[in-house]
């Protein structure tokens, strides 16, 4: 059935419904909620650190190494006797640093190579495009590794830039087909048949009509990010000791799994239960926006 | 088949009501709608978007969205309610007794099956016998006049063009020879001359199977060609209803009456005679109205019809209207507007746009493609030339290279004699404000982010170099001349009508005094009453400030109204030129001639039918000599295979693309052509 | 089609190529003097220039590209540094390996994600919908060694059904080989089950709102036929062209599972390289990787093409 046509005021009283109906969409949908809250706690956590731990998660080493979960360490403690339960509460911080910094990078990074190579298309888009494909043929985290070890350095700081740069192309090729879609549509030919010159087509006109598309990719991203930086630091090639992190904890102890299987299995949780989170957080907005 | 009893009606549909549950609102789209289908009678239902008349067809099928209802009264076909049917029983009544047609044929057939095993499976699942199927599928191609079927049985949908998957999935829809055959706009999208065989194959067929036919367009000339009865639905309620002549020509609701009136029509044209309108909007859907449903846009429409709802009044043989004043409805007071005094055109003064020899070739898939070959005409300040053609004949093409969109690969454009930038990013400021463009689609041409003030604003910063203040002022003053509300520029596209925002696309278009404006297709997204008002608007606008039109358009109707020349293109030529009334009356070249008779009016008859044969040649290879000859019903023999002719002034003003002499042409097309009529 | 095929080829050697001076610029020219980075900053400048000089890396770049590739070409994927022995024999035992562990994940991957992903779509917003599709992205997102350590904990160590390491004693038979290969590939199939599962859902939901399956209802054709005969058969053709790019991902999930179960893929060998700036045997490796997943996705759209008819048959040929 083809649309119907609406009276002004109803066209005006639909917009609002539809931005209401998003809203409720988000509001109402348990997986977003939940997935908020959990997200918000480990926010809280990092904010809040070593204050409401019970013990130091780095400095305080007691006797009791290994020691399985009881009354006094809940989660029982590690292989130089800290607190497990402690460690897991500090563990979210770096990752939650990490992963935003370079989901940022790479969404600013691949919105202008999107938009560049999308709207100017030619010889610069087909050089470009190709190059995206060959980077892409390669695993996020063999290109990362590569990328760490030719470096020579391993930091947090790499991390943000390797993976932000990895990130770079794989947006860009979103952003650009949207760009692409876009670009045909007749009010870009309009502009620029008024003479618009090509900086205010693709900043004023296109851009606003794709953020849509780029918000809910960085958000996707920013899952795919939590996931390469703790793979990368369990590896060793990522966040490094003596962070309380999530991945450098599994890392640590992991040879000790049996019987110390408190050592890792939590932290797998925290990191489990962070990832999921921010998915579920994404797959809402994205329901959201494509209505 | 079906062994149903063979009186009674075919379809009965009674105080039907359905509704969509649309954000946890049932809304009302159907509002106790009645009517009967008689056995082979053919049947229309007519009205414009959003009316209903789709959801009356999947109502009928029992295929209604899973958001969508009947909640009250029945459908009767056959004389067995299908409303609720499920299972078995449901299965039953789709393979053996109803079928549908609708639009877009290509997304009706599967990508990845055959043809022949999509129609084979039609039979088989109405029963007959796996053996027999595949010889009655090649016998149900042949009897939908597919000469290749064998072949065609083989293909994949996508090898076909878009008249012959329509012609598929008719064939798919007989092959149960149901007792009722529901089409829902089997022809919109397809080329004038393509649509007209469809339409006459399906004419044909419903003659000798005696299948009842219920009819869905929005297009009254389709209605009125193909249907012996037709209902009119405004809003969900039928309003109404009679046999076909009667009710075009003696309409009794004030809905039908405006309707018929906004439809260019019967010679009308821009300079004597402007088209009404029907103001205001259609009610909101799920509405609940306790009058009238066309009281708040009738201009007859006094306190009793807002409080009460009109009967269906029976006027004479089954004629009925659901108004209280449906003999004053012929008298319908018409919109008020002042006569427009149009400037004339000086055809003796150097004219404003000239192209010569202009061509443009495409390489696709390592062939050259040729869609445009040596255009040449010219273009005076004031004048509408109409552009008329059906799919790849290079109408767009054209435009776009008088613009600079698109690098012609030869030929030249001027503007007042000096010679334009192929590429419009070389052209200066001030040949880019003359020559501006409204497009089809309002919803694409504005950008969908920005206000209405800011689209215009920005339009008269860059057209007309005006900012601050004074642009405010034009602004204001643009917004009036196009009749924009003054609410409607602090709003963003998606808040405006269909209407309002083609209002603002011709704003921008005006915000620097351009010079001439290329129409392409600006109201074939609007509805009839809405196409009017843009119509109007474009005559006015063209009263005051002499702009000139290139205004591309596939309904001859509105070309004929607003045109003063018309040109016509096929597979990238122009193959005739003259003044509009030259190139409707004649003598005509044999494919404007063709074109004219394929368009069904409401006026219906008039024209012979002239069939074309085949389908319209691919750009990519098209025919020697004259690229009409495979085609053309009025060949005259191995010159037209080997030859093409030029493009000849044969008299004042108006030019010819054939063999045949004009004297011949004004003879042959006096009389129809004997030999291919009425086969 | 045979234009599509060659067009493919063509397409897939240029990405190739471009892919090699990727990781050549990556994996050679990146860390800058290989040497030092070797050798560390304590190292006297002569014993760098030495080891610069042992592997060719003081020559100039475009004679190190070339030979790098010239060699690859003919079977020569240069020399370990760190083991100091040839890399085309390390390379080929560590892809078996890989080979090995891959198939057995995708054996059982693939039946179940599809048969997911159908129900889902057929059932697209009712219940069993949602609990696929929840665990799904729960199973895809979470990274592979966080699914592996719970893996490990609850079915090798708790419930003790299956050895946690991939590695199978010296001498042991195909069987308790395949058993010890078991629960990395669980882990890798957990991780893909989503991703292909959504995908399929997608297309089977794209199917069903199509015309072509309002044609088919309308015949009056049963509900099983119309699944079968024309959704199905329009929706699957997009998760082919899926499990096949998943083929190459899945070596980048091996880096890590392999670190994680203690064995000698392809996955490890990438991170021991990495891990010793061993250079040249990181570059190789690398490509062969990059080099998989390109001849997965050729062969992926080279089916998509034979199996689409829209490609076989182009319109007008």
């Amino acid at each position: 059935m083809s649309v119907a046509p609406l009276s002004p005021a109803e066209l005006h009283a639909e917009a609002r419904a539809a931005r209401a109906e998003r809203r409720r969409l988000l509001l109402r949908s348990p997986g977003v909620l939940i997935g908020a809250a959990v997200l918000l706690f480990w926010i809280a956590c990092a904010l809040l650190g070593d204050r409401i731990t019970p013990y130091d998660p780095i400095f305080d080493q007691s006797e009791d190494v290994f020691a399985s979960p009881s009354a006094e360490h809940w989660l029982g403690t590690d292989r130089l006797g800290r607190d497990v339960f402690s460690r897991v509460l500090a563990g979210s911080r770096d990752i939650l640093l990490v992963a935003p910094a370079a989901t940022l990078l790479g969404t600013a990074l691949g919105t202008a190579l999107g938009l560049l190579t999308g709207y100017l298309r030619g010889i610069v888009d087909d050089v470009l495009s190709r190059l995206i494909d060959a980077v892409l043929s390669l695993p996020l985290i063999v290109i990362a590794v590569t990328a760490i070890a030719a470096l020579g350095t391993r930091s947090a700081t790499t991390v943000v830039i390797v993976i932000g740069a990895v990130f770079a192309p794989i947006i860009a090729r979103t952003v650009r087909a949207a760009v692409l879609a876009e670009r045909e549509l007749e009010y870009v030919r309009a502009a620029r048949l008024r003479g618009e010159r090509a900086p205010y087509v693709m900043f004023v006109e296109i851009l606003p009509n794709v953020m849509p598309v780029i918000i809910v990719e960085a958000t996707v991203r920013l899952g795919y990010a939590v996931f390469a930086v703790a793979s990368l630091t369990f590896i060793g090639f990522g966040i490094q000791l003596p962070s309380p992190d999530w991945a450098v904890q599994i890392a640590d102890n992991y040879q000790f799994v049996d019987p110390a299987w408190w050592t890792v299995l939590f932290p797998a949780a925290a990191i489990a239960s962070l990832v999921i989170a921010v998915n579920l957080v994404s797959e809402g907005l994205q329901q959201a926006y494509e209505r | 088949m079906s062994g149903a009893p063979a009186t009674g009606p075919a379809l009965e549909v009674r105080d039907l009501d359905v509704a969509y549950r649309v954000r946890g609102r049932w809304r009302r789209v159907l509002r106790g709608v009645s009517f009967q289908i008689g056995r082979g009678e053919s049947y229309g239902l007519v009205g414009e978007s959003g009316c209903g008349k789709s959801t009356a067809a999947l109502a009928i099928a029992q295929y209604l969205p899973r958001n969508g209802r009947v909640r009250g009264g029945d459908i009767l076909v056959d004389g067995r309610s299908v409303v609720g049917l499920r299972g078995q029983e449901l299965r039953r009544y789709r393979a053996q007794t109803v079928s549908m047609v609708y639009q877009n044929p290509g997304a009706a057939l599967n990508p990845s099956l055959r043809v022949g095993d999509q129609v084979v499976e039609a039979f088989t699942a109405s029963g007959v016998r796996a053996d027999e199927a595949s010889a009655r599928a090649r016998a149900a191609l042949e009897r939908v006049q597919i000469a290749d079927a064998e072949s065609v049985l083989r293909r994949y949908p996508h090898q076909l063009s878009g008249g012959m998957q329509q012609r598929v999935v008719i064939a798919m829809a007989l092959a149960k020879d149901p007792s009722l055959l529901v089409l829902d706009e089997p022809t919109t999208g397809l080329d004038a001359t393509v649509e007209a065989e469809v339409l006459d194959l399906v004419a044909q067929l419903q003659r000798e199977l005696r299948t009842s036919v219920l009819f869905i367009s929005h297009n009254l000339g389709v209605i009125a060609k193909m249907c012996s009865r037709v209902g009119v639905l405004y809003a969900g309620r039928l309003v109404e209803e009679g046999p076909v002549e009667t009710v075009l020509r003696d309409p009794r609701h004030p809905y039908t009456v405006g309707l018929l009136r906004c439809i260019p029509r019967g010679g009308v044209r821009k300079d004597h005679g402007r088209l009404d309108t029907i103001p205001g909007f259609l009610p909101p859907l799920g509405a609940e109205l306790r009058g009238c449903v066309f009281a708040d846009r009738c201009p007859l429409a006094d306190a009793r019809c807002t409080a009460e709802e009109p009967p269906l009044v029976p006027l004479a043989e089954g004629h009925t209207s659901r108004c209280w004043y449906h003999e004053r409805a012929a008298a319908l007071p018409r919109e008020e507007a002042p006569d427009l005094e149009l400037p004339p055109i000086d055809r003796e003064a150097p004219p404003l746009l000239r192209f010569r020899d202009l061509g443009k070739v495409f390489r696709e898939r390592g062939h050259d493609v040729y869609a445009l070959l040596g255009a040449e005409g010219a273009i005076w300040p004031g004048e509408t030339l109409g552009l008329v053609g059906e799919s790849g004949s290079g109408k767009t093409t054209l435009a776009n290279a008088l613009l600079g969109i698109v690098e012609p690969t030869e030929g030249t454009v001027e503007l007042d004699g000096r010679p334009l930038a192929p590429r419009f990013q070389k052209r200066t400021p001030e040949q880019l404000r003359a020559l501006q463009i409204v497009f089809q689609n309002p919803d694409s041409a504005l950008n969908r982010r920005h206000s209405v003030r800011r689209i215009l604003l920005r339009a008269l910063r860059k057209l007309a170099g005006l900012a601050g203040g004074p642009a405010e002022g034009r602004l204001r003053e643009l917004a009036l001349r196009v009749r924009l509300p003054e609410r409607a520029l602090t709003q963003k596209p998606v808040q405006l009508s269909g209407g309002l925002k083609q209002r603002v696309a011709i704003a921008r278009a005006f915000a620097g005094e351009p010079r001439l404006v290329v129409c392409d297709e600006p109201t074939s997204a609007l509805d009839v009453s809405v196409q009017a008002a843009i119509l109007n608007l474009l005559v006015e606008l063209q009263a005051e400030k002499r702009v000139a039109y290139l205004f591309i358009s596939h309904d001859l109707g509105v070309v004929r109204y607003i045109s003063d020349r018309i040109a016509v293109l096929y597979l990238g030529r122009l193959q005739e030129v003259g003044p509009a009334e030259v190139v409707f009356e004649g003598p005509h070249h044999p494919y404007t001639e063709a074109l004219l008779s394929a368009v069904p009016t409401v006026d219906g008859g008039g024209r012979e039918r002239i069939k074309l044969e085949g389908e319209i040649p691919s750009a990519a290879a098209p025919p020697s000599g004259c690229v009409f000859h495979t085609r053309c019903p009025r060949k005259l023999g191995r010159v037209c295979e080997l030859e093409e002719p030029p493009l000849r002034e044969v008299e004042p003003g108006h030019l010819l693309r054939c063999h045949i002499p004009i004297e011949e042409l004004r003879r042959l097309q006096a009389k129809p052509p004997a030999e291919r009529v009425g086969a | 089609m045979l234009r599509y095929v060659l067009k493919r080829l063509a397409l897939a050697l240029v990405t190739l190529v471009l892919l090699s001076v990727v990781v050549f610029a990556t994996a050679q020219l990146l860390p800058g003097d290989v040497g030092r980075k070797v050798l560390g900053p304590f190292a006297t400048q002569e014993a760098v220039d030495a080891l610069n000089r042992e592997i060719g890396a003081d020559r100039p770049v475009a004679v190190q590209y070339l030979d790098w590739v010239g060699g690859i070409l003919h079977g020569d994927f240069g020399d370990s540094l760190a083991l100091r022995v040839p890399a085309g024999p390390l390379l080929w035992d560590a892809f078996v390996n890989s080979v090995k562990l891959a198939a057995l994940a995708f054996l059982i991957v693939v039946p179940l994600a599809i048969l997911g992903g159908v129900v889902a779509g057929l059932f697209a917003g009712r219940l069993p919908d949602r609990a696929i599709t929840l665990t799904g992205i729960s199973l895809t997102v979470v990274p592979e060694f966080v699914t592996g350590i719970v893996l490990i904990i609850v079915v090798g160590l708790w419930l003790g059904w299956l050895p946690i390491t991939a590695e199978a004693p010296e001498g042991a038979g195909v069987l308790v080989q395949l058993e010890h290969l078991v629960l990395p590939a669980l882990v890798l199939a957990l991780v893909l089950f989503g991703y292909i599962a959504r995908i399929t859902r997608a297309g089977v939901v794209e199917a069903l709102e199509a015309d072509y399956t309002r044609t088919a209802y309308l015949k009056g054709l049963g509900t099983w036929t119309v699944i079968r005969r024309h959704v199905l058969r329009n929706a699957l053709l997009p998760t082919i062209a899926v499990v096949a790019t998943q083929l190459g991902y899945l070596f980048g999930g091996l880096v890590v599972i392999e670190t994680l179960f203690n064995y000698q893929g392809m996955g490890r060998l990438v991170f021991n390289a990495a891990d010793q700036k061993d250079y040249p045997l990181l570059a190789s490796g690398v490509l062969l990787i990059g080099a998989v997943y390109l001849a997965a996705t050729l062969a992926a759209d080279l089916l998509y093409a034979a199996l689409n008819p829209r490609i076989r048959y182009r319109a007008g040929e």
